[in-house]
Parts: C-alpha cells; structure tokens; sequence
C-alpha cells in the first residue's frame, strides 16, 4: 500500500526537456545571458542532457568585443563562477531568438528542415521546464529590442502544447520587471508558474562587476542559483522551497507562484522533478531463452546498390529568371464599406455645411 | 464508437464437446463486452465466435505426444490471418496438457483449452483465453492513457512506447577501462542473427534503423559498494536511476531521424570494480545482470573473469557472448514495447517465442493496442484543429493541410470500419495513415498565428488616427441636426 500511495504522490514522467531563453541583446543586458546560462549550468549538472535542453540566447556576451575576458561569462562578482564553461550548446542564437521561432518550438509547428537539436521532442510523459528572462511589462516581454510576446500568446501556445499533449508537467519561470502578470493567462492544467516580480513592481538587478562594467546576474536568479547549487540528483527538496528562496528583504521585490493549475501538491514536487533527470528504472528480471546455433540472415545490402549514379551538381534555381520577373498583378478589389461610408459622410457633410452652390466648382 | 471485432474459431475434438450445448455443432455465437474508457466514450469488443468439430488432418495433429508438436502440426491448417484466434478444446482427461495446466499458447495464433465440463466453464477458461491473447481492458485503456481519467490507470499504462511510425535502437558498448580490456564485440553478426528475426517480425508494426557504437572511457555515474561476502561489488536497486544520466550525454541521439531512441548499453566495468552485479529491492543479486527504463533502453552490465594468473599481460582481450548480450536486450525490448507475461492467470502454459522474439498473438496484441492509440490520437488531433481554427478566424488553411485533413479524417473512417469487420492489419495501416495525415495537418509550420490584437492596444491605435479628423465632422453634424430642427419649426412659427 506505501508503494501505491508512493507512485500517486510521484509525477508520471519519464524523461526531461528544458527551454531556456534570454531575450535581450546588447552588451549592458549582459546579466540576462548569464541569468539564463545560470539555469543551463544548473540543469546540465542535474542530469538533463544538451540533446534534451532547447538553449535560446539572444546575444553573444562571451564573445563580444567588449568583454574584458572573452569566451567567458560570469556569474559572480570577482570572477568566481564561469558559466560559460566549455561544453555550452546554445540552439538557437543571436537573431534566431524571436517570438516566431520561439511560438515554433513550443508547439511544434517547425518547418521539416530544422535540425533535431533544434526542436522539442516531448511527449505526453516529458516534464518540462521553461525558463525565460530579459525585459518584460505588464501582460509581455520584449524579445530583441523590437518585439513583444504577450501573456495571452504564451498562454494560447502552452494551450496548444497541452492538446497535442507535449507534456506531463510544466514549469515555468520567469524572471523580468513584472514578471507575475505572464502567468496570470494561463488556463492549461499540469502547468506551475513561477515570477521574480509582482504586477507593478520591478526585478532588480544583483552585483555589478567594476572589471567587467556591467551587472551580473538579476537578483532572483541569483539566488535560484545557490539554492540549485546545493541539489544534487537524489536529494528530496520539494517545490515548497523553490518558492522561498529569495524573499522581499533578499530581493526587494516579491516573487510570486501560480499552483492552481497543478494538479499535485507543490509539497509533492522534487526539484529534480524538473531541474534534474532522474529516470524510472525497473529490474529486468528474465532474459528471452534463444537458440544459438542460428545461422545469420544474409544481410540485406545487395552488392549493386552501392554503385550508384555519379553525384550530378543539382540545377540550381535559375536566379535571372527570378531576378527579372515581373511581380505578379494584385488582384484590384474596390475599395470596403468602411472606408466608402467614411468618405460619403465627408463630402455630405462638407456640402451641406457650405452649401450645396460649391458643387458646380467641383464638376 | 470504435468496436473491435475478434473471429474466433472454437474446435471441438472427440471427447470433448460439453453436454450442454444449446445448439449442435456447427454453430455461431457472438460476445459482446464494453471496455468504458470514460464517461463519455467506451470501447466494445465484439468476439465472433465459430464452433466446430475437429477435421481429420485436426485430429491426426493432436494425437501428437507433446503440447509444442500439435501446435507446430496445427499451424499450417489454421487461420492465420492478424488479429484472429483459434482454439481446439481437448478432453479433460487428456494428457496433451501437463498435469494443473489447463491452457496451452502456442507460438502463432492458437491455444489449446481443457474442457471444463460444462459449457459455462469452458466459456469461462476461453474468455481467459481471449484476455491473453488479444487485449483486456487495461491494455485499452493504456493505449487511451490520454482520456482515462487519472486515478483509473495502473501504473504500468505510462510505460509502453507510445505508437510511433519507426523506432531507432542504437546498440552501445561501454568499455570504462580501455587500459585493461579489449573488448571485442560481434554487433553486425549479432545484430543478423537474432535482432534481425524480431525486426522484421515486427516491421509490421513499425520502421526499425539499428546503429551501433562503442564508447571509451564512460563511467557510471554512481560508486558501486564493495561487499566483503561475495568478494564482488554491487549496485543496489535505488542507485540505479542516477546511472543514466552522465552517460546519456554522451550517447549521441542520433541528429537524423525524428524517430523515438531505444538505446542498449553494455557495460564492462573496470578491472577494479569487477565483479560488479546488480541487486534488486530484496539485496538479491540479478540474474540477468540488467536493467531498463521505460521508453528510453536498457543496461546489462558484463563481468570479465579475472585473469587467471595475476601476471597476465594487460589489456586482456574480452569475446563477448554475443547471444547472452542479446537474450537480455530482447528480453528488455519485448518490456519496453509492453509485451510482459505478468498478467497470465497461473494455470497457462505459454510457449516461449524463442528466437522470433515475440509470438505471432503478441504481435496482434500490439497491433490492437496501436491501432487503438491511433485512432484516439487522430481524433484528438483534429478535434484540437478545429477548435484552433474556432478560436483564432485569422489562420489561413493552406490547401495541402486542407487536403491532408480529408485525409485523415477518411482513413480514420476506414480504420474504425476495418476494426468491426475484424480486419485487424488493414485497420492498422489505416490507423498509421490517418497519424500521419492528421500529424502533418496539424505541425504544418504555416499554422502560427502571431497576431494578437488585445482591444485596448486597437483603440491605442485608432483613436490618434480617427479622432482629430472625426472631431469636425461631428460638429457639423450637430450643426446640421439643429438647423434641419429650426427650419421644420419656422413654418409652424410664421402661423
């Protein structure tokens, strides 16, 4: 009976997937880049492996012409915690990281080029943890300086996830100004929320670094990061800490958490639940009696198949002839009703103000 | 609703027939059973069953010593088609059946039954039968794991491969310790000669790519415990999750196929960690010396002999027992695709599948399960479509995703007709048509729709545009209104 009462407390998932996305660029939003290779360290330690982890960063700081220490990026005033380090794949980079292409990976909706460590492979029993940063307002966040994603869209594309079922349980965390008001809009189940501000309040920004000139890590993820920096694979922390960590005295403003759509108690969650990759495993108690006095099968290459054609250069797209197409004739369509009865109001109006005698000047 | 029909053909052989049959034989019965899967939805399963006597080539293979011979003399005169069942109900007191077993599987498509007596009984032992050999309830409801309420499910609905359109096993040899062995292992023979058998058993259910490698220098990520008794060190039961994970990075999923990766490790521990065995819950040491975990692979750990003088020359040159490798990851393989014998009541005698790897009701037990799963995800799929497309009016339908939906939705009406005319290998391909269709359908990249316009963000818009220009217009509208007023009141006035 324990163990039944165990498995319903445990989560059903059996493998692990993390999105982590850094949405600012330019040298001075260093601190979100190291906010979000923060999270990618941690989640790399606790097992979850680069083929599983969906890197979105938006800007390249370690190697920028103004970093006084290139190919590194630090995390620690004085230089402590490099979490660059040397194994670091970063999926989709630079200009890559817009709405678009970030809508694209939660849902699955990508074109069939794209590479595999691109996509997000989840399936019904995939925990998976998402993680965003960078700067953010009440109801969106900015990508890139030039765009927004808003709370509604995000909630519409976990909505989209959760009908194609691509995930168990979902958590999701985000550290900006206002933060809280990205999760108010989600209506999916299975999904935890996590923000480092509430509606109205603003995310501060940790240390600065005066070798490095600017600051290094935000607040909130700073100290997430210590407090992941002691969970290792087997420890039992459950979500309920998560939820401490940092208070307003720490962090100035007041993290907030979204739970009801969560179907187990926080109280039930481990850590490693999301952050970590521990899998199910069971005993494989018998082995399959075979006979091994069996001749093998031919194996099925027949010899002529290797000599095939000679690679022939592929006729390449004839470029003058896209060059000198002519673009193609947009169908003309009379102009809609809303802007004929605008019009028609303009000129009655006109006329009967001045009177009718200004027609003969107009025909 | 969705029904599942099984044809089932009950032979009699002399000595047999039960007294009380409610009609002479030859005859026709039909079983209908409701597997409810929620409370809305439900699944029958129709068993469309033919009662007969035996034939004289029938009665000639039964006469045969053992169990195994009159199955393999009964295979070439049954039915053979996927998804059908045969049973040849054999006197009480006959002796083809060992002593306390009532039930025989054989290795294809039929069993042979006991008679019980009286009709109820059999009917009983042979609705037992079709449990084993097609689908239960739970396995149903495993297959719709998505729509089965939450509580109702065992735990082991959540572990069986989900229904995919090919898998890829990548086979990979661990050698943590290249300084003292070299190991030696015959993977493309191996692969020939017992993996390909059950590959192309199940090529039926799915595309299978097999890779292999060997990886140096990867080390578990867990110190095995060295006990002084069995002079041997141990991994005990709730370690083993942690070992996966520092190797999994560097397996390498394969960059090429979309495919689900089923990965099978062998691992040769180090000269100073070896003999190294596995214990399960109880401390008792594991036969097979492997563990899996549900929908990623397994893991054998293999134990190098010391060399017998301890002056031998390292590295020592290790052959691997490729057919001891290969009985355990079959054996893993079968689990990981839900093909266990857990639930067989203790008075069945199941043939062992032995070098096809799984039996030919096996097979069909997979194909119900899939088809099923199937036919629930396509559902669900263009179920969630339409409702996007409800929600969000501004989302073009290319015409391809147009043509791709008429697709799927006429192959999922193929399959469910297929399904209750009991053809179950032509459901199934329907079924993997439909996935297809529906799965294009709906990941076509052009249905993302970006735009989303909250109203006050449209009046934030509209109004610097329109207002200036609106302001003297209304104006002169009031104006106007009041002088058409004017003017109907002058001519009551002059009066």
């Amino acid at each position: 009976f324990q163990d039944q009462a165990e498995q319903f407390l445990r989560s059903g998932h059996t493998n692990n997937w993390a999105v982590l996305v850094c949405t600012s660029r330019f040298w001075f939003n260093y601190r979100h880049v190291a906010n979000t290779l923060s999270v990618y360290r941690s989640v790399k330690r606790l097992g979850i492996p680069d083929s599983h982890i969906v890197l979105m960063l938006a800007d390249d700081m370690a190697c920028n012409p103004r970093n006084p220490k290139p190919a590194t990026v630090f995390s620690h005033k004085n230089m402590e915690l490099n979490v660059y380090g040397d194994d670091v794949e970063v999926d989709y980079r630079s200009y890559e990281v817009t709405v678009e292409n970030f809508l694209r990976v939660l849902t699955g909706r990508i074109p069939p080029s794209t590479p595999r460590s691109k996509r997000l492979l989840s399936d019904d029993r995939s925990n998976i943890l998402i993680y965003m940063t960078g700067h953010g307002g009440n109801g969106f966040l900015k990508f890139q300086d030039s765009e927004e994603i808003t709370n509604v869209e995000l909630a519409d594309a976990f909505e989209q996830m959760w009908q194609k079922r691509r995930y168990n349980e979902l958590l999701f965390i985000i550290d900006t100004c206002q933060g809280a008001s990205m999760y108010e809009r989600f209506y999916s189940p299975n999904i935890m929320a996590l923000a480092s501000s509430q509606v109205g309040e603003d995310s501060l920004s940790h240390q600065p670094d005066l070798g490095i000139g600017v600051h290094l890590m935000d607040r909130y993820t700073f100290y997430v990061l210590e407090f992941l920096e002691e969970i290792h694979p087997a420890s039992q922390t459950n979500m309920n800490d998560l939820f401490q960590v940092c208070p307003k005295s720490l962090c100035v403003s007041t993290p907030g958490h979204r739970t009801d759509l969560f179907q187990r108690d926080p109280q039930n969650v481990l850590i490693t639940d999301f952050f970590g990759s521990v899998r199910k495993v069971e005993i494989t108690a018998e082995a399959l009696p075979l006979d091994r006095d069996v001749a093998g099968l031919e194996s099925k290459f027949p010899e002529e198949e290797l000599a095939t054609e000679p690679l022939k250069y592929a006729e390449q797209l004839p470029v003058a002839q896209i060059i000198h197409q002519k673009p193609k004739q947009k169908d003309w369509h009379p102009p809609g009703g809303f802007i004929l009865g605008l019009w028609a109001l303009i000129i009655m109006v006109f006329f009967k103000t001045y009177g009718i005698k200004h027609m003969k000047h107009v025909f | 609703q969705v029904q599942l029909v099984v044809p089932m053909a009950v032979v009699f052989s002399p000595g047999s027939v039960p007294g009380d049959l409610p009609r002479p034989l030859p005859f026709r019965d039909v079983q209908e059973m409701e597997i409810s899967v929620n409370l809305r939805s439900s699944v029958t399963s129709r068993y469309e069953m033919r009662y007969r006597s035996t034939t004289a080539q029938e009665e000639a293979a039964l006469a045969a010593a053992t169990a195994r011979e009159a199955d393999a003399a009964l295979y070439p005169l049954q039915d053979t088609t996927l998804g059908s069942l045969t049973t040849y109900v054999v006197p009480e007191t006959s002796s083809l059946l060992p002593q306390g077993i009532n039930v025989y599987v054989g290795k294809h498509r039929s069993a042979l039954v006991r008679a019980g007596g009286s009709l109820a009984a059999l009917q009983a032992r042979l609705r037992e039968v079709t449990q084993v050999m097609s689908f239960t309830a739970s396995s149903i409801a495993a297959a719709l794991s998505d729509r089965v309420p939450d509580g109702q499910l065992s735990p082991d609905a959540r572990r069986n491969l989900k229904s995919s359109l090919g898998y890829e096993i990548t086979f990979s040899l661990l050698n943590p310790d290249p300084k003292s062995h070299t190991v030696d292992w015959d993977i493309e023979g191996a692969v020939n000669r017992f993996v390909k058998p059950v590959l192309d058993k199940l090529s039926l259910v799915a595309n299978f790519s097999v890779d292999s490698q060997i990886l140096y220098y990867a080390v578990l990520g867990v110190t095995p415990r060295y006990d002084k008794e069995s002079s041997s060190f141990l991994l005990s039961a709730h370690s083993l999750p942690h070992v996966i994970n520092p190797v999994e990075a560097r397996l390498g999923s394969s960059a090429a196929s979309l495919y689900p990766v089923l990965n099978f490790l062998l691992y040769v521990p180090e000269r100073s960690h070896s003999p190294l065995y596995i214990q399960d819950k109880d401390g008792a040491p594991v036969s097979t010396n492997a563990f899996h975990s549900p929908r990623w692979g397994g893991i054998m750990v293999y134990n190098v002999e010391a060399p017998a003088s301890p002056q031998a020359s390292l590295p020592l040159h290790v052959d691997v027992d490729m057919a001891r490798v290969m009985e355990v990851f079959l054996a893993q393989l079968r689990l990981l695709f839900g093909l266990s014998w857990e639930e067989v009541p203790p008075e069945f005698l199941l043939e062992s599948p032995g070098n096809e790897g799984l039996a030919d009701w096996e097979l069909d037990h997979l194909l119900w399960a899939h088809t099923v799963e199937n036919i629930a995800t396509v559902s669900t799929t263009l179920t969630s479509l339409a409702q996007l497309l409800d929600k969000i009016g501004n989302i073009v339908i290319k015409d391809d995703v147009a043509s791709e939906v008429y697709r799927a939705v006429a192959s999922v009406q193929s399959a469910v007709t297929e399904l209750s005319l009991g053809h179950l290998l032509a459901a199934f391909q329907a079924s993997k048509e439909a996935v297809t269709s529906s799965e294009r359908a709906f990941f076509d990249p052009s249905l993302l729709h970006l735009l989303y316009f909250p109203d006050d963000q449209k009046f934030a818009i509209y109004i610097p545009l329109f207002l200036p220009m609106a302001v003297p217009i209304l104006l002169s509208l009031a104006k106007i209104v009041r002088e058409t007023r004017l003017h109907k009141k002058e001519p009551t006035k002059m009066d």
